[in-house]
């Protein structure tokens, strides 16, 4: 019999009175094997790994590592049984240096209790050339982009001599670029002989890299599948329970009339050092412009510069011929929602609220009303699937993908002409960001302009209709999203191919 | 397992603080040769067992209603107020100065002129630290602080060179139309004490903190900066102009703490009337957890701390009183600490 790293038995998990997260679910992971875990927003993958990394105590059920049967409390106990796990958000200090953020907290000391670098450097040593993995240990953390700052978390659960590793959509931040790279490291840890668990819900990611798939929908097995023997049409259904939906493709909306107008666009990132530069477009009513690009290079400075929230060195935005100005009301859906798009403290309705707490709909002269936020919220809960359907609720302990919901029905109900949205489905499982697609759309049919700025290509051949390249700052070049491809988009992205 | 209500698990560690305290507090007594027993009881007796000793009481929470409203404030909008001191300072000056300058005027301009007064002096000293915030970026711990030292020497100065009477270390005395009356003269209760009307103000700035945070989309916007200064941001608020606002409005309350002294009881204006008060409204925002209900309550605490540590003064020190305050304060941080994982958990 093949040794199981992970057995995972009738795990149970019930949060609140009667929401199961995880219902007698069973999890059976080889040693040695990239097992994917899928399912949509709050299907449960998140809790079981929770549960596995000791964070959450299930209900019910019980846990076998390596053939012992195991009872985990904490992250410390799951890392001693050599259970890491990478999350989505980072747990990095941005301004120590690689080497410094992969030994914190396990330093092998020397004499008085002090930190012996060099021998902490010659481990790190010793596993980056054993995994084939190469990365400047002494650069400052915060200065490298997102994919490098994944492996230095990947690297400091192999320092800790982990062997089963969690991954936790490690590809949600990354360029096609990153995740071929960390698709090679995962392959390399395979043949090093560690187990690792992959969270995900790209069905490409799945196929691509995994041995084994396991699909959960509402905290229940559906699914236990071989990768080889399996296809997108069976884990799709599988996962969302239903026949996969297809995308409504773009319309054409030509001859429209000019809504936003950009022209010799100057900016500044936070270290003065110009981001934007010189860039031109226009987006016409019903026009989506999609905007493409290696994080990195003014594509977030040009859709603050665009939403008012950072200052134009040179150069004008004006929407139907005016110029913009701080109150001028543009919808955003931010790239990073936690930081910009919601207040975790706020109920769903507060957080429809924000931004829109002038709008007479939602305010009297002197006192909010109340109960047409609620109403208003409501409707929305309804309208977009919001689960749960409780207007009271802190937003906080909404699934990624709900959160999601929540800013794009507040921002997409807000009377304007212009759309701003960066990585509109960034963590959202397939069917929540296929809901996004269509509002996008929907309101692109309504005569909005749009301007999208995303890291997934697929997701901008799909939506827009013209594609600009962003590269160090400004276009490299803007094409007919019908005309083009991943490939020569990718081209541009990286510089290779200049117009 | 039955989940413990939230409301019980917010107040369980302020509760249990005050108790634990009473017990050191006792152990203190009973170490300088007194019997604890004896002092708490001569201590609650005398502040609340009579209504002269209540009206003193509530008129020595009176001034910290006002400072805690200040701190608490502040609190919302994500900035530490630790100027109310100075704050309370200035407003105290400025209500003085109307009383005695505006002396013609009849009592129905000359009091809400004076009240008005005190919390736009407020506002303006609070405004500054909210202003050098905004546009320079320095903290407003800082900026508060040294703004409490500059009050109190402008003050100074002004009492002792511009508006001094000779002798004393007061103002002028304020119209009698500048007067908030005492309650034992207009209802007969509180005999003796200097309970007066600007206790009424203080519950009326409570509930315009209430409604203005709760209900009003500008207490929305203080709260969102509070919560989440970049989500604000990207919400298209002006987060300059809500910082510079929000530090006039803490500084506005603590500017009327100074009606009760001035106003309410000797009528002129004195250096060192505060008692600390801007201070220690700082531990009352803090064990009340910024509630403006619970605040007065906090508020009133202090005042039979304050009060009571005087009447027991035959038998101890007033000092061990103030000891009692401190230990109040730190094991109220400890337990809060401890609670807020409790209702973290039952709301989850």
């Amino acid at each position: 019999m093949v040794l199981l790293a992970v057995k995972m038995n009738g795990i149970t998990k019930t949060f609140g009175d009667n929401f199961k997260a995880n219902d007698s679910v069973d999890l059976n992971v080889k040693a040695g094997e990239i097992h994917a875990l899928v399912g949509e927003n709050g299907a449960g993958k998140s809790t079981l790994m929770n549960i596995l990394y000791g964070m959450y105590h299930p209900d019910e059920g019980t846990i076998t590592i390596n053939g012992n049967n195991v009872s985990i409390h904490s992250p410390a106990e799951a890392i001693k049984l050599g259970i890491g796990m990478v999350h989505q958000h980072f747990m990095l200090v941005s301004t120590l240096s690689v080497l410094e953020n992969i030994i914190l907290g396990d330093e092998i000391t020397g004499a008085f209790d002090t930190v012996d670098i060099r021998r902490c450097r010659q481990k790190v040593k010793s596993i980056l050339n054993s995994f084939d993995i190469s990365i400047d240990l002494d650069e400052t953390t915060g200065r490298l982009p997102v994919g490098t700052q994944q492996k230095i978390e990947i690297l400091k659960l192999l320092y800790r001599n982990a062997d089963i590793l969690i991954l936790d959509e490690p590809t949600a931040v990354l360029t096609p670029r990153e995740t071929d790279e960390l698709f090679r490291t995962l392959r390399e840890l395979k043949k090093e002989g560690k187990t690792i668990i992959l969270i995900t819900h790209k069905l490409g990611e799945v196929l691509e890299v995994s041995d084994m798939v396991t699909v959960l929908r509402r905290g229940k097995v559906t699914g236990v599948l071989q990768t080889a023997k399996t296809g997108r049409t069976e884990l799709s259904e599988l996962i969302i329970g239903e026949k996969f939906i297809q995308q409504d493709s773009k319309t054409d909306n030509p001859g429209a009339r000019i809504i936003l107008e950009v022209s010799g666009l100057m900016v500044k990132n936070e270290r003065s050092f110009p981001a934007v530069r010189d860039v031109s477009f226009e987006i016409s009513a019903g026009e989506i412009l999609g905007i493409a690009g290696v994080e990195g290079n003014g594509q977030t400075e040009l859709i603050e510069a665009v939403c008012g929230l950072r200052k134009i060195e040179s150069g004008s935005i004006k929407i139907n011929g005016r110029e913009i100005t701080r109150n001028t009301a543009i919808a955003h859906i931010p790239a990073n929602r936690h930081k910009h798009g919601m207040v975790a403290e706020y109920s769903l309705s507060e957080n429809i609220l924000l931004g829109r707490e002038n709008e007479p709909q939602f305010s009297g002269t002197l006192l909010l009303k109340k109960n047409a936020i609620d109403s208003f919220t409501d409707n929305l809960i309804e309208e977009y699937d919001i689960r749960p359907r409780d207007n009271n609720t802190l937003i906080s302990g909404l699934s990624g993908g709900n959160q999601q919901k929540v800013v794009a029905a507040r921002e997409m109900t807000k009377q304007t002409d212009v759309i701003a949205v960066s990585h509109p489905a960034r963590g959202l499982d397939i069917k929540a960001a296929n809901f996004v697609y269509k509002t996008l759309l929907g309101e692109s049919k309504k005569g909005k302009a749009i301007l999208l700025v995303s890291s997934d290509l697929g997701e901008l051949l799909k939506l827009s209709d013209r594609i600009a390249v962003m590269y160090n700052g400004k276009f490299a070049v803007v094409l007919n999203a019908k005309q083009t491809n991943e490939r020569e988009i990718g081209e541009f992205m990286l510089g290779v191919k200049d117009s | 397992m039955k989940k413990p209500n939230k409301y019980v698990l917010f107040a369980a560690g302020p509760v249990i603080s005050i108790i634990l305290s009473l017990v050191i507090g006792g152990l203190l007594i009973a170490l300088i040769g007194q019997n604890p027993i004896e002092v708490y009881i001569k201590l609650f007796s005398e502040t609340l067992g009579n209504t002269y000793g209540i009206g003193q009481v509530l008129f020595k929470a009176t001034p910290l209603v006002l400072t805690g409203l200040s701190v608490a404030f502040a609190f919302r909008a994500g900035l530490f107020n630790i100027g109310a001191e100075g704050q309370l300072t200035i407003g105290a000056f400025a209500s003085a100065w109307t009383g005695f300058t505006f002396v013609s005027l009849p009592w129905i301009l000359l009091i809400p002129l004076c009240v008005i007064a005190g919390f736009l002096a407020g506002a303006l000293w609070a405004g500054i630290a909210g202003y050098l915030k905004a546009r320079f970026g320095s903290h407003e711990v800082i900026n508060t602080i040294m703004l409490n030292f500059i009050a109190l020497a402008v003050v100074s100065y002004l009492v002792n060179n511009v508006y001094m009477v000779p002798a004393t270390i007061h103002t002028p005395e304020i119209s009698p139309n500048a007067v908030l009356l005492r309650f034992d003269l207009i209802t007969g209760l509180f005999k003796g004490s200097p309970f007066n009307l600007s206790f009424v103000i203080a519950l009326a700035a409570c509930c315009l903190m209430y409604y203005m945070i709760q209900k009003t989309p500008f207490g929305y916007r203080i709260k969102t900066l509070g919560y989440n200064a970049n989500a604000a941001e990207y919400a298209g608020m002006n987060i300059k102009k809500l910082t510079v606002y929000a530090m006039a409005i803490a500084g506005g309350f603590a500017g009327l703490g100074g009606l009760n002294f001035v106003n309410g009881y000797k009528h002129y204006f004195e250096l060192g009337f505060s008692e600390n008060a801007g201070y220690v409204g700082i531990a009352v925002a803090l064990i009340a957890r910024n509630n403006p209900f619970a605040i007065v309550l906090v508020a009133v605490f202090f005042g039979i701390l304050e009060y009571g540590g005087l009447t027991v003064n035959t038998l101890v020190p007033k000092e061990i009183v103030t000891i009692l305050q401190g230990i109040i304060i730190l094991l109220i941080i400890m337990f809060t600490k401890l609670f807020d994982k409790r209702i973290k958990l039952t709301n989850t």
